[in-house]
């Protein structure tokens, strides 16, 4: 397939809180290669969005990125200054996330939020970076373009406002986007609108794309690559395909089984016993252990690690290694 | 068998706009635009739709947590609208609203058990010296511990608060709860448990539900009968199976092939409906759907379609049915 565009290596971000270290992102790898959607999903709080603010540098002031490397196009994000990390967002990464509304500016219409950018990034014109905004806001399939762009963010609909925001990320024709949870806000129909448009974008344009959700339904309809998350850490990741038909983590088993399906008509749904742990104070162990049925006593002594079980396929469970390796 | 325990005829709900930001309109938001359904006693409700449809107004209204526009709501036999006052009280322990929201639904400084015996004490129906007993058993119903007692509800997760929530509600005994969007602000894993009580609370009391949720795959999980609304109107009602088997309406059509299947193999014909939804304060003429109709004609725009029973039980509003 083609070439590695990111590759993250054992992140780690940690926030320091009146209650001790909280260990956000906690030792996550995983790479997207061109032209590839990888989804990285999970529930609540297991560190989704501070894993791609992380590789923005865009994280609160509480946190701090203490470890791991960020290689995107050749160079280690983290090595960055703030300015050239500025330079690269809204130019070769573009971002979208859940509440367009608190990303757009209030007092700015949406002309003069897009142009801005625009100039700034492509060094072009006023007048050609209004051109080039009108251009896109066509193509994302907003009736006058001529009209929206006099208009602020609060006369805009959510679904509006979001093809605003994936205009503002496609304009610097970026090698990667980033969405975090970018239809969460929104009705399901509008749903379908704005998932079938960023499948026409990474068509059209073969942009990568990191994709951040809570809904596996979501996932299933986007990506090509999984990544799930719990707790900080990786525990399953492959392919798509391999991972709905064949988890392997108990938790995958478990949240793909815990979801109500249209036209699957159970008696009772799966439950996972328990609630996601405190990050705050963990100690060696399985973070899943608690909730797991199959939990051994060494699931709650120590952390297994992600390791290759099928044909590109990696779990972090120990059930799958064997006593050598314990 | 089939017993009536909430009826609804024709039910309408105005807000004024002559305030706020719906000024400039000079006309009423019609957040329910004459609706009419039937509960029956056992049955499990569901009210699906997208954001303005009228949903929670809905489920307010037949509570009488406001007052209506018109139409008319019958509870057990009862015009809603016309109690007494002590029937009134009545309504308010055998009805109860669980909604979406966890964390403002309870007030930061009760305890838990104080939060859940505190209307049971209020109503007369249990003693002072019986309510901390009485408060444990409905705890352990909801899946709570004994020792979650003298906790205050910020030692909690969102699934914990929404058993707090569920457990304050069912502490009455009632006979019929409105869900507003109970599962909407949780996690699969938790949604899962919280769904399973919501099965098991209503099949041991032999509870009536109305469910509201914009989730049709937790919907089809729960409900026996289904209503779809659409800007103020139900579009579709019918029961589970026949609505998924067999929908009628252009937008359950689309509302269904809409939802994202955790199977990255399904086929699935998709229709993507174009458009946004409209405003409610100014909503399309005739057919409200029609500007995002696939099928629409002339006689859309003119013409609000007629709801009527297409079949057994099955209930549709559009004119190509
Ligand atoms: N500013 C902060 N200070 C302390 N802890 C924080 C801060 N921001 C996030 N966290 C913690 O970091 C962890 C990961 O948060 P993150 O926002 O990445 O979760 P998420 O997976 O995106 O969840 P959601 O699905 O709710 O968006 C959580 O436990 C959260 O409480
Ligand atoms: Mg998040």
């Amino acid at each position: 397939m083609n070439e590695t565009l990111l590759q993250v290596k054992h992140l780690q971000t940690n926030f320091y809180t009146e209650n001790g270290v909280v260990k956000a992102v906690n030792d996550v790898s995983f790479a997207i290669r061109e032209g590839e959607t990888v989804c990285i999903v999970g529930e609540s709080g297991c560190g989704k969005s501070i894993t791609a603010l992380s590789l923005m540098q865009l994280i609160p002031e509480n946190g701090k990125v203490e470890g791991g490397e960020i290689n995107f196009s050749g160079k280690n994000l983290l090595d960055l200054s703030k300015k050239d990390i500025r330079r690269l967002r809204g130019n070769e990464i573009g971002m979208i996330f859940q509440e367009p509304m608190t990303s757009l500016n209030p007092v700015f219409t949406i002309g003069e939020q897009m142009i801005e950018p625009i100039q700034e990034h492509l060094l072009l014109s006023k007048k050609d970076a209004y051109k080039k905004a009108m251009e896109l806001i066509t193509m994302l399939g907003i009736p006058n373009a001529e009209k929206i762009v006099n208009l602020y963010p609060h006369e805009l609909s959510g679904g509006m406002l979001q093809r605003i925001m994936i205009a503002i990320a496609l304009s610097c024709n970026p090698k990667l986007i980033i969405a975090d949870e970018p239809t969460t806000a929104l009705d399901v129909t509008i749903q379908a609108q704005i998932l079938d448009l960023l499948r026409d974008i990474k068509k059209e344009f073969n942009t990568s794309m990191l994709l951040i959700t809570h809904d596996l339904g979501v996932v299933a309809e986007m990506a090509d690559y999984v990544v799930v998350m719990y707790a900080g850490k990786v525990v399953e990741e492959g392919p798509v395909l391999e991972l709905f038909k064949n988890p392997q983590h108990p938790y995958t088993k478990g949240l793909l089984k815990a979801k109500p399906v249209i036209g699957e008509r159970k008696d009772r749904l799966y439950t996972i016993a328990g609630q996601v742990p405190n990050l705050v104070d963990l100690h060696e162990a399985c973070y899943f252990a608690d909730r797991c049925e199959h939990a051994m006593d060494i699931c709650r002594m120590k952390q297994p690690v992600l390791t290759e079980i099928a044909k590109g396929q990696k779990a972090a469970c120990w059930l799958y290694e064997d006593g050598e390796n314990r | 068998m089939s017993e009536a325990l909430l009826e609804v005829q024709n039910l309408k709900k105005y807000y004024s706009a002559s305030k706020g930001m719906f000024k400039k309109f000079g006309d009423s938001v019609k957040a329910v635009d004459g609706v009419s359904f039937t509960i029956e006693k056992g049955e499990v409700f569901g009210l699906v739709g997208e954001s303005g449809s009228g949903k929670s107004t809905i489920g307010k209204t037949i509570l009488r947590l406001h007052e209506k526009t018109d139409g008319d709501v019958m509870f057990k036999g009862k015009d809603v609208f016309s109690l007494s006052r002590k029937e009134l009280r009545q309504l308010r322990v055998q009805t109860q609203l669980v909604f979406q929201d966890p964390f403002s639904s309870l007030n930061p400084r009760l305890r838990v058990g104080d939060a859940i015996g505190e209307a049971m004490v209020e109503h007369g129906l249990v003693s002072k010296r019986e309510v901390r007993e009485r408060v444990l058993e409905v705890m352990d119903k909801c899946g709570l511990s004994p020792f979650h007692i003298d906790r205050y509800p910020h030692e909690f997760s969102g699934g914990q608060r929404q058993r707090i929530v569920i457990a304050r509600a069912m502490a009455l005994n009632p006979e019929f709860i409105v869900m507003d969007e109970p599962v909407a602000a949780l996690d699969v894993s938790i949604q899962a448990q919280i769904i399973n009580l919501f099965s098991d609370l209503q099949r041991e009391n032999g509870l009536s539900y109305l469910f509201i949720s914009h989730d049709l795959s937790v919907v089809e999980h729960l409900c026996t009968k289904i209503a779809i609304m659409y800007l103020g109107n139900i579009v579709e009602l019918a029961p589970k199976e026949e609505l998924f088997d067999h929908p009628l309406h252009p937008y359950t059509k689309a509302l269904l092939s809409a939802i994202p299947i955790p199977d990255p193999t399904a086929k699935r014909e998709r229709i993507i409906l174009t458009g946004d939804i409209p405003s409610p304060i100014n909503p399309p003429s005739g057919c409200k759907f029609r500007t995002r109709c696939p099928m629409a004609t002339d006689l859309c725009a003119e013409k609000a379609p007629d709801y009527r029973e297409a079949g057994a039980g099955h209930f549709v509003a559009c004119h190509y049915v």
